[in-house]
């Protein structure tokens, strides 16, 4: 279900405090966060932001296409290496 | 023969049915699209007076996102999608189901006809 539009977006406070001092001081910095439920808003374009995925760091420069969307679908949690060991070695030998 | 949109309604249906076959006119826009221009819905297709097609076409023109427009808009969505390398744009590029359905079985209308695996084993 989508959130109530009462309560406008969910913006990470800390993040979003970090992000408005880079815009004051016009640094470039990438800032680390957690808040992968954080939604993206417009003040973010253009910074990079390291976007935790439950292991390390995922670096994610933020365009303007992506405000709106949250941070945490700019950082995959998953790596899929396929199935199958022997059928893969079968498939590249056939080659 | 009324041609609307770029689509052949077929000549025996009512209209509000005929309208369907156009892509981006389901039911109820159907129903919305008669109920603007005042036709009678349960006029067939082929009984149409050309005024009627012109007011519908009109009607369609105006409010209406159809057919290649649609479905290019369609397109340009799913591409930003992948192009701004989201979790959905993933999905649509390996072309499973996006909306967080199980893939360990079905989800066959994305990932197509079924491939037998594990199968040849032998020597």
């Amino acid at each position: 279900m989508a959130r109530s539009l009462k309560k406008g977006p969910y913006i990470e406070p800390n993040l979003m405090k970090k992000v408005e001092e880079l815009n004051r001081t016009h640094a470039k910095k990438v800032v680390r966060t957690w808040a992968r439920r954080s939604t993206i808003p417009p003040e973010f374009v253009g910074h990079t932001i390291a976007v935790h995925n439950g292991n390390k760091f995922i670096p994610v420069f933020i365009t303007e296409n992506m405000v709106g969307h949250k941070l945490g679908e700019f950082a995959p949690t998953r790596i899929f290496r396929g199935h199958g060991g022997k059928l893969t070695e079968r498939k590249l030998s056939l080659k | 023969m009324a041609r609307i949109a770029g689509v052949d309604l077929p000549k025996n249906k009512r209209i509000d049915v005929g309208l369907t076959y156009i892509y981006g006119i389901g039911q109820s826009q159907a129903k919305n699209i008669v109920e603007e221009t005042g036709i009678n819905p349960s006029k067939r297709v082929h009984e149409l007076t050309d005024e009627d097609v012109a007011k519908i076409r009109a009607a369609i023109d105006a409010n209406y996102k159809v057919e290649g427009e649609l479905r290019t808009e369609i397109a340009m969505n799913i591409k930003r999608l992948i192009d701004i390398g989201s979790y959905r744009g993933l999905r649509h590029r390996r072309g499973l189901p996006v909306r967080g359905q199980n893939t360990k079985n079905n989800a066959r209308t994305r990932k197509g006809p079924g491939k037998a695996i594990g199968r040849g084993k032998k020597k």
